[in-house]
């Protein structure tokens, strides 16, 4: 059925209404087209008697009441998927844009995506070895997992991630084919050119470029498409995974643009606001792409992902980190002070937390030591935390002996522990070591969290 | 019976309106569309309704027909509700996978309980007998751990004219006759209960017994007792969620239900496969065999997250009207808060704090009120106990959802996200909790546990209080100015703290502990303070005591002696002695 209709009833930001409609589906797609020729896409968000509130993705500049031509596609927002996507880059709405021409589709489907019945689920409990001890020993990342970046304004995250997808091999000693099996799938949602060129400069360095496929959509691309862009990615990552048994590791930034571009169209919509101007669906809406990921138990591949989220002025508590929090399972909280104090990556350990971690390590997965040793790291370096803030006002060299040795012990654990060179990729033993390495520093009583028979094991005095 | 129908008019996300028939009813289940979603009548104007719809919307079209059912949205009670899935509309999710495969459609409808399979049912009434509505008719093994208890449906009574007999039956098979006064009324092992209408009981018992969930610092510091409710509110990564769980597992309530509402995929996903392999330590049957699972995750429809609690709270009364405990969890009744503002704000309705409509409150205070415990119609006793979580928006309690829950519980466990960073576990804060359930309960543990048990509770309470501010002053000047008193408080509150507060759930023997060991923990812990404040009398310096090691043992002491064997409890009171004599005596010389 292709009726068009001429004209619009108002316009009003990124959204356009259309009088005199009927056989309108909610969520259907249409196509607009201008005065000048120039073609749209858009969404149906609203019905209401004869009247249908669409979202235009490309923003409605030039649109006007009178000439736009507006076509309705019968169908929801679909979008071609095929292998063949590996190594392309598209749009934000899917669209190549390398210049590469269109590639065979395979089979459509809608953006959307359904629910995975929790039924299906395979609970996750492989570990990635990401390399980097911060992340591998106290928030240990889990195959099918959803574990963002918090970060701030100029932290390193982007070369964390980076390095994420570089060293997070897939290891699988039953399946020699394991390597194949990786793809990345990368979103860009209102990033700035060089940083999606950093992205696709490090990926190709690192020769992956061929098993990423990128969806891009700057700063300066409409903002409504960006409502589309980790969409129209997860759909990408659930075919690959799911249809083709690939390890996709999904990386989403930044997830505030996206945030805010929805907050901007429910403005435009009059909905009554709930915190900060977000509309009270900001969680049901953050919920239907993060839960996007995981692993089936009638497919042999994975989802797994890694959102970037700048928190607003630092500040954890603002909706969309906290919204966020609530839905991912755990979460990587960079700090400004230990990137300040020249620590790469300058990962806070103890607001961050893997909530699959405790299923995915010990022995039989890393190595038995594991839990014990990441919880007693955590409980020293929240002493350190303590013993900094009485230092702060009495003065160090007031501090009691014990006190002392937990600066030091702090100081060498950021020196040694989380400082990591972007290249270098720690295996699970040497990151573990380390940290019994650093742990000689206390003395033995002090060590209330690990089982006698571990600290006859790993435990050395050591002066540091 | 003509049945109601009218058109859609409007579609805004999961809220439909529609025309053509005033007939609609206030909260109605009614059909939306050729595919037949199913939705809720929300609110009737001359003409026109509007419906809310616990199905995906995508793809409904305008001018499609709406049926009404002219019921409100009722779910099916009767055997095969245990070890089993449901969606928030009690759909089983096994079956919707069997027909969606991994992920879940819309549109069709799907059986709550298996109707072929045969149950075998013993009868406990003879024909002939007058019975009343609850009154048990028949019993069924549901599983292996729990018999189900057929009633007769409230509101029906009579002389029971003809019984089926012992023999194996489907859910829809009638069993049994009733003359009413209106007619014969033909009783099923099934029965259909509007969700939102509370399950009838004789009357409401005073609250005399505490639900035992093994977890230290909620059975002896904030305890909650069956037929109470309580609250757990704390910010992402504080551990709600892993303390629902602990509860799920250990408590002593005979059936649970647990309601994923809003929450991980994954999460349910755990539940589901780590029930159904712990063992209940009592009956050495799988866990799932008393639990039923209400999944509603995030990305489900929002309307359905709604309903998803009164579905709960109705499987949960029903089982309470067959004379057993049940405990509810519902995990997180914030993102059920969230469901009624989303579907607020799509109705434009007046906002009242945070966009969430005015009626937040009497909708909160109407769930937790269908906890207590009670007589049954039937003369049993049952309870249904509630233990909400709450996900305050940035950890604050200070916002709407933990306000006003705060107003309709009695037990709240605060979680405390410090606590959480330097991983001491379970994280509820000490000083922020509460519990109004101390006074009610104390007979019950004079007698069962310890006759001074809340004097004994009362003086660890305020050795923590007392460590608390010390702390104030510690932060300032450091532990080592104050007075040797004052250091023995804090190093008693220390032990306190790690020995008995902490606790390791994945530990075997400190992931539940019964009332016996943890009341010989709190004995072990109070010889240590009092042999600490025998020191401070006498002079002697409190430093000395960590030289001996033993601070250390009965922080272990969860740990080294087993939950089955209590007798080194007295070899390591006797060690505590030994200890202290020894440094008095070194002392001295």
């Amino acid at each position: 059925m292709s009726v068009e209709y001429m004209g619009l009833h108002s316009i009003q930001g990124p959204l356009a209404v259309i009088e005199g409609i009927s056989g309108a589906s909610n969520e259907e797609m249409v196509y607009m087209t201008l005065e000048s020729g120039e073609k749209r896409i858009g969404k149906i968000i609203e019905l209401e008697g004869d009247k249908a509130v669409i979202q235009v993705f490309e923003g409605t500049s030039g649109l006007s009441l009178k000439n736009t031509k507006t076509m309705l596609q019968g169908r929801p927002m679909m979008m071609p998927l095929s292998t063949e996507m590996l190594g392309r880059a598209l749009d934000g709405i899917g669209r190549p844009i390398d210049g590469l021409g269109d590639y065979y589709a395979d089979e459509i489907a809608d953006v959307n995506g359904q629910p995975i019945n929790p039924v299906a689920r395979e609970y996750p409990n492989n570990f990635i070895q990401t390399g980097i001890s911060s992340i591998d020993c106290l928030s240990t990342l889990i195959r099918g997992q959803k574990l963002p970046i918090f970060t701030g304004d100029g932290l390193a995250h982007d070369s964390l991630a980076v390095q994420i997808a570089r060293q997070a091999k897939v290891v699988d000693e039953n399946d020699s084919d394991a390597e194949n099996k990786f793809a990345i799938v990368f979103a860009a949602m209102g990033v700035k050119h060089d940083v999606a060129n950093f992205f696709r400069k490090s990926f190709e360095e690192s020769g992956v470029l061929g098993k990423v496929v990128m969806f891009l959509n700057m700063s300066n691309d409409p903002v409504v498409e960006r409502i589309i862009t980790p969409r129209c990615a997860l759909t990408a990552a659930e075919y690959l995974a799911f249809k083709h048994n690939m390890h996709v590791l999904v990386i989403l930034t930044d997830m505030t643009s996206y945030a805010e571009a929805l907050r901007e169209v429910s403005s435009s919509k009059g909905e009554i606001p709930s915190r900060k101007g977000y509309p009270g669906y900001l969680y049901s809406d953050l919920a239907s792409l993060y839960e996007r990921a995981g692993i089936l138990k009638d497919a042999k591949g994975s989802v797994t992902q890694v959102p970037i989220l700048s928190m607003p002025n630092d500040d954890i508590t603002h909706p969309v980190p906290d919204l966020t929090g609530y839905i991912t399972e755990g979460q990587i909280v960079l700090g400004r002070d230990l990137a300040l104090a020249g620590v790469y990556p300058p990962v806070q350990i103890l607001p961050s937390l893997s909530r699959l971690m405790k299923d995915g390590i010990g022995e039989g997965f890393t190595r038995e030591d594991h839990p014990s040793l990441a919880n007693q790291l955590f409980a020293a370096y929240s002493k350190v935390e303590d013993a900094k803030s009485l230092a702060s006002v009495i003065g160090e060299d007031e501090l009691s002996d014990i006190d002392k040795k937990y600066i030091k012990f702090g100081r060498a654990f950021d020196e040694q522990f989380l400082s990591q060179k972007p290249y270098e990729n720690r295996s699970i033993e040497e990151t573990l070591n380390l940290g019994w390495k650093l742990l000689g520093m206390l003395p033995k009583s002090e060590l209330d969290r690990v089982s006698d028979d571990l600290l006859d094991k790993y435990y050395t005095p050591y002066e540091g | 019976m003509e049945q109601t129908k009218g058109y859609i008019y409007g579609i805004n996300g999961p809220v439909v309106k529609i025309k053509g028939s005033a007939k609609f009813s206030m909260q109605e289940m009614v059909y939306v569309g050729n595919k037949r979603l199913i939705g809720e009548v929300i609110g009737v104007t001359s003409d026109a309704a509007v419906v809310q719809v616990y199905e995906d919307t995508t793809g409904l079209m305008l001018d499609e027909p709406v049926v009404g059912t002219g019921s409100p949205l009722c779910i099916t009670l009767g055997p095969g509700i245990l070890s089993n899935i449901f969606d928030g509309i009690e759909r089983p999710l096994k079956d919707i996978r069997e027909y969606f495969g991994s992920f879940i459609g819309a549109g069709v409808e799907f059986k709550s309980l298996d109707d072929k399979k045969k149950w075998q049912a013993e009868f406990v009434v003879p024909e002939g007998s007058d019975v009343k509505g609850g009154d048990i008719i028949a019993k069924v093994q549901e599983t292996s751990l729990i018999e189900h208890r057929i009633m007769v449906p409230p509101g029906i009574s009579g002389k029971l004219l003809w019984v089926a007999g012992n023999g194996s039956y489907t859910i829809n098979e009638p069993i049994a006759r009733v003359q009413t006064e209106s007619g014969e009324h033909e009783i099923t092992m099934a029965q259909k209960w509007p969700i939102k209408t509370e399950r009838p009981s004789k009357e409401r018992m005073p609250i005399s017994r505490p639900l035992i969930t093994g977890q230290r610092i909620m059975d002896t510091m904030f305890m909650l007792a069956k037929g109470g409710a309580a609250a757990i509110p704390g910010g992402f990564g504080t551990g709600k969620t892993m303390n629902q769980h602990q509860i799920a597992k250990w408590c002593d309530a005979d059936i649970i239900v647990y309601i994923g509402c809003g929450e991980r995929g994954n999460e349910m996903t755990q539940v589901l496969e780590e029930f159904s392999e712990l063992i209940d330590p009592k009956s050495n049957r799988p866990l799932l065999d008393r639990t039923v699972l209400i999944a509603n995750t995030s990305n489900m429809p929002v309307a359905a997250r709604e309903a998803s609690i009164y579905t709960g709270i109705t499987i949960a009364e029903y089982y309470r009207d067959m004379g057993y405990h049940v405990a509810l969890m519902a995990d997180s009744t914030s993102r059920w808060a969230e469901a009624l503002r989303e579907i607020s704000g799509r109705l434009e309705e007046m906002p009242a704090e945070e966009g969430f409509p005015a009626y937040l409150a009497s909708r909160l205070s109407a769930f937790y009120e269908r906890a207590g415990y009670f007589c049954n119609l039937n003369g049993t006793e049952g309870s249904v106990s509630v233990i909400g979580a709450v996900s305050p928006q940035g950890g604050d309690f200070s916002e709407p959802v933990t306000q006003n829950t705060k107003r309709f519980i009695r037990c709240f466990w605060a979680l405390d996200k410090s606590l959480a960073y330097a991983r001491h576990y379970p994280a509820i804060n000490w000083l922020n909790s509460y519990s109004g359930y101390t006074d009610d309960l104390e007979s019950w543990y004079a007698e069962n546990v310890s006759p001074d048990f809340m004097k004994k509770r009362g003086e660890l309470m305020a050795i923590l209080q007392e460590e608390s501010n010390l702390m104030e002053i510690v932060k300032l000047i450091g532990a080592d100015v104050l007075p040797e008193g004052q250091k023995a408080t804090l190093e008693v509150a220390r032990v306190i703290r790690l020995g008995f507060l902490q606790q390791n759930a994945f530990h075997k023997d400190d992931t539940y502990v019964p009332m016996e060991k943890q009341n010989k923990m709190i004995d072990t812990i109070l010889l240590y303070n009092r042999r600490m404040k025998d020191l401070v009398a006498r002079g002697v310096p409190v430093s000395l005591v960590a030289k001996t090691g033993i601070a250390d043992e009965i922080v272990k002491m969860k740990y080294n002696i087993p939950n089955d064997d209590l007798s080194p409890f007295l070899a390591l009171c006797t060690r505590i002695d030994t200890a202290f004599d020894n440094v008095i005596r070194e002392n001295n010389s």
